[in-house]
């Protein structure tokens, strides 16, 4: 079989001329999206495991308080509407980069870093209520993996506004040119990635964490 | 150590003191005196000959995937002579600690031993010299100029190097983990290893395994964005097949150790109780979450050793691959269900009848498609011109290692005959058998195949040849009896033994080992023979075996650039259609060729992950802090540099390539 085939294409090829050089100047399309969606895919596997062990291990409260008594819905709510609307303002920047104009998206970026400042400060400080009424990582099971679930995404909040500030940088010295389009856009869909993911927290560890 | 002022040097210097060197153990004093001696001797060199500045630019700071894919292999082989030791170490203990006898290495170092051994093989050798082959071969198969994202190339390279390091420090400062190279909680938890070998253990890891995941990203993104023209997924070379899902598993399996590594540091150093049963936590939940990612692994490992001999194979048969179109199905299926067979390494933990068939069954169904393989590579030789060169050599016996390695890994899928041979010495004998027989006899065929493309000559083939027969019979002696030893119950890590009946099996194992010590000189031998004979075994034509694939249409070595024309593909067999049409290199109308820059950030990163990994291991908080504000300071300083690319003037192509033609035709 296999012998045929090599035969087969040697004598069909006798007859044609077959170019074997890409034509012009070929130049392989760029990767950075695609390898960055990868990346995120990659990271998504690392909540995947922290959601797992949540599953696993956040009822068990070893005698301490369990999640209905230290979460506390308000708070969590208005968190989470600063995240989303901090989605709602990358978005509305992506647009301005868009019709390029600099001023603009960078005012949105500066709203978005603020949100997720406001997000990240309200996050805090709920751990440190927490730790303070003796529910710190180290209490039970069900803490400590509820702090590094949340903690890990904190952590990511927080890599992407060093990565906002650092773009704002850049983009007020370099201006809106490709490269910079390109890492806006990596950016972008890091953030969405984590408001993805937030949503997961929220529904999965608060919402599904206080009911009995 | 600074008496004095107690609470300044705990504040600088953490949990290190001066007792932490080993100097009261000779084995580890005389160690460290060879490799000292032998470091000094090369920095020696290194300096008389003036190199450092040759090494800085050409090497060190180089994107170029050719080199990146060298280094890789240097540092696989390195670690390899490291690892090799600590097996040799071991079988020689196991074959006189009899009765009264004790041995020579007390219980507190043998199990750091058998613990770095596994560690350094898979991460440090294996994984190494995988990746390496993978950055040297694929974008030259697929007719790219590099990979997708250059300096994340050299920065995953050091960022191995750096995990690599670490691990051998802990040789001299403090000592490695005594846990098994898994370090299961709750014998890796603070309270049962309180010193830092465990730490050594997830800080290694954790760095080398950025590496790896980054350099998994890189060459999927490769592969999908930057395949020549006309070469269709189903006209990819199987090398580059295996590539592709090796680098999905890395991808979708790495961040799983990465994630298990953390929680298993939050328990050790923040007190958080994952894994500690008293308070809730579950050290199974370990157990599953690090084989989720272990399986996986063995077949990032293996998947790539399939691909050399599939190329390998193809060429000294004169034959296209039978069933080139199975052979990928084959390698997906295989990829798929890497996923769906994590538990059979733990049945034993009593999850129940039910889920232990359904992932016996899914074990046994990973060697269907496995033996589709095999038939299609004894189907390639049947009725081929089968020329036995080296690495037909290694595939050759391949085959016959690795049939019995999967006969005896069906048989310890089936859960009533893993309970009794579950961490029993027959376990040791099969993934032995599976990975020297797979993995290492594939890259060592894939390194004499592939020796000639990087370097521009041929590895001597006598020398490789006793290496080759000294590595084969070595393995039966070094393992056939562990098979035995296993049967009769014999488990593993044990450094002493009272049944005297059992000391003759362990005998002829230190003899295999012994064989393959000659194995491994005949290596570096062949490779120092080699070198000296460059001009007789130099390759002219850039395609000394008469290859099929694109990487033998470009110069031994190629250049900077790879191709001067990006090729257009028709065929899977490429290069061999190309030859069939007496395809002509064309001689002008040259262009000027985008290509990226050097870069020392990459290396620099790597050097200062090392010092906080160093740091942490050993509780020096205020140089963890300084270290890791360094790291995110340079990682953002990097980002500031936009001038990362040039152009090859059409001049010195046109420069190289005429060079080329001269050597082409001077030896026609």
């Amino acid at each position: 079989m296999s012998d045929m085939s090599t035969t087969m294409t040697a004598d069909n090829g006798a007859s044609q001329t077959l170019d074997f050089h890409a034509s012009g100047d070929y130049h392989a399309p760029n990767g950075t999206l695609l390898g960055f969606w990868i990346y995120l895919m990659s990271d998504c596997l690392i909540f995947a495991c922290l959601f797992a062990t949540f599953g696993v291990l956040g009822r068990e409260y070893a005698g301490g308080p369990t999640a209905a008594q230290v979460l506390e819905l308000p708070i969590v709510a208005l968190n989470t509407t600063l995240l989303l609307f901090s989605s709602i303002t990358y978005g509305f920047a992506v647009l301005e980069m868009r019709a390029n104009r600099q001023g603009l998206m960078m005012m949105w970026l500066a709203i978005t870093g603020l949100l997720g400042a406001g997000f990240i400060g309200l996050e805090l400080t709920e751990f440190a209520h927490l730790i303070s009424i003796g529910a710190g990582p180290q209490r039970s099971a069900f803490l400590s993996s509820f702090f590094t679930l949340v903690g890990t995404h904190g952590l990511h909040v927080t890599c992407g506004l060093i990565w906002l500030v650092t773009l704002m940088v850049q983009v007020s010295k370099k201006g809106l040119i490709p490269a910079n389009k390109r890492r806006l856009m990596c950016l972008s869909m890091f953030w969405h990635f984590l408001d993805l993911i937030w949503v997961g927290v929220f529904s999965f560890v608060y919402l599904m964490g206080v009911l009995p | 150590m600074m008496s004095n002022h107690p609470d300044l040097a705990k504040l600088i210097f953490g949990r290190l003191t001066i007792d932490q060197l080993p100097l009261k153990e000779p084995i580890v004093v005389g160690t460290f005196a060879v490799v000292a001696l032998g470091a000094i001797a090369l920095l020696g060199v290194i300096t008389y000959y003036r190199l450092w500045g040759y090494l800085w630019r050409e090497w060190f700071t180089s994107i170029d995937h050719k080199k990146i894919g060298v280094m890789y292999i240097i540092l696989g082989l390195v670690m390899l002579l490291r690892g090799f030791s600590d097996a040799v170490m071991m079988r020689a203990q196991q074959a006189i600690a009899f009765g009264h006898n004790a041995g020579y290495l007390p219980p507190d170092h043998y199990d750091q031993i058998f613990t770095a051994h596994g560690v350094i093989m898979i991460f440090f050798v294996a994984m190494p010299l995988v990746t390496g082959v993978m950055n040297f071969v694929m974008p030259l198969q697929i007719g790219a100029r590099d990979v997708a994202f250059p300096f994340l190339n050299n920065f995953s390279f050091w960022m191995t190097v750096s995990g690599a390091v670490l691990v051998m420090i802990s040789l001299f400062v403090g000592e490695f983990a005594r846990t098994g190279w898994l370090a299961y909680p709750p014998l890796s938890d603070i309270v049962s290893s309180p010193d830092a070998g465990v730490d050594y253990f997830i800080w290694s890891l954790q760095i080398a395994g950025v590496g790896t995941l980054l350099s998994g990203v890189n060459l999927l993104t490769t592969i999908i964005k930057m395949r020549a023209p006309g070469m269709t997924l189903m006209r990819m070379p199987i090398f580059t097949w295996t590539a592709l899902c090796t680098n999905i598993l890395i991808v979708a399996a790495f961040p799983v150790l990465t994630a298990v590594l953390a929680m298993l540091a939050l328990d050790r150093y923040a007190g958080t109780n994952f894994f500690d049963t008293v308070l809730g936590g579950n050290a199974m939940m370990y157990v599953n979450l690090i084989w989720i990612w272990g399986h996986p692994e063995v077949y990032i490992l293996i998947l790539p050793a399939f691909g050399i001999f599939s190329e390998v194979t193809a060429t000294f048969c004169r034959k296209r691959l039978f069933g080139y179109a199975s052979m990928v199905y084959a390698t997906v299926v295989i990829t798929v269900l890497a996923y769906l067979v994590w538990l059979h390494h733990f049945f034993t933990m009593g999850s129940g009848a039910s889920v232990n068939s359904f992932f016996g069954i899914t074990t046994m169904i990973i060697s269907i498609p496995t033996g589709a393989k095999i038939f299609n590579w004894l189907f390639t030789m049947y009725r081929g011109r089968i020329e036995f060169e080296v690495p037909m050599l290694w595939t050759v016996g391949f085959i016959v290692t690795f049939a019995i390695g999967g006969m005896t890994g069906v048989l310890l899928a089936v859960p009533p005959a893993d309970f009794s041979l579950h961490n029993s010495l027959f376990l040791v004998a099969h993934f032995h058998n599976v990975i020297i027989g797979g993995v290492l006899f594939g890259l060592f065929a894939g390194i004499n195949y592939w020796f000639p493309k990087a370097f521009g000559f041929r590895l001597d083939p006598f020398w490789g040849k006793c290496s080759f027969w000294f590595w084969l019979i070595g393995f039966y002696f070094a393992f056939m009896p562990l098979y035995v030893l296993g049967l009769m119950g014999v488990t593993r890590r044990l450094n002493h033994f009272d049944d005297p009946s059992l000391q003759i099996w362990f005998e002829i194992a230190a003899f295999g080992a012994f064989l393959i010590l000659l194995g491994i000189v005949s290596m570096l031998i062949q490779f120092a023979v080699s070198f000296m004979r460059r001009e007789k075994l130099r390759d002219v034509t850039g395609d000394p075996w008469g290859g099929r694939t694109l990487e033998w249409s470009t110069s031994s070595p190629p250049p900077k650039y790879n191709f001067a024309f990006t090729p257009q593909i028709h065929d899977a067999d490429a290069w061999w259609q190309m030859k069939q049409h007496h395809y002509q290199r064309p001689l002008q109308g040259f262009t000027p060729i985008h290509m990226p820059k050097n870069t020392g950030a990459g290396i620099i990163l790597a050097g200062l992950a090392t010092v906080f990994g160093f740091a942490m291991i050993w509780y020096m908080w205020p140089l963890a802090i300084i270290s890791f504000v360094a790291l995110l300071a340079t990682g953002i300083g990097h980002t500031f540099n936009y001038h990362r690319d040039y152009y090859i003037p059409a001049d010195e192509v046109a420069r190289v390539e005429a060079s080329r033609t001269e050597l082409l035709a001077s030896h026609v």
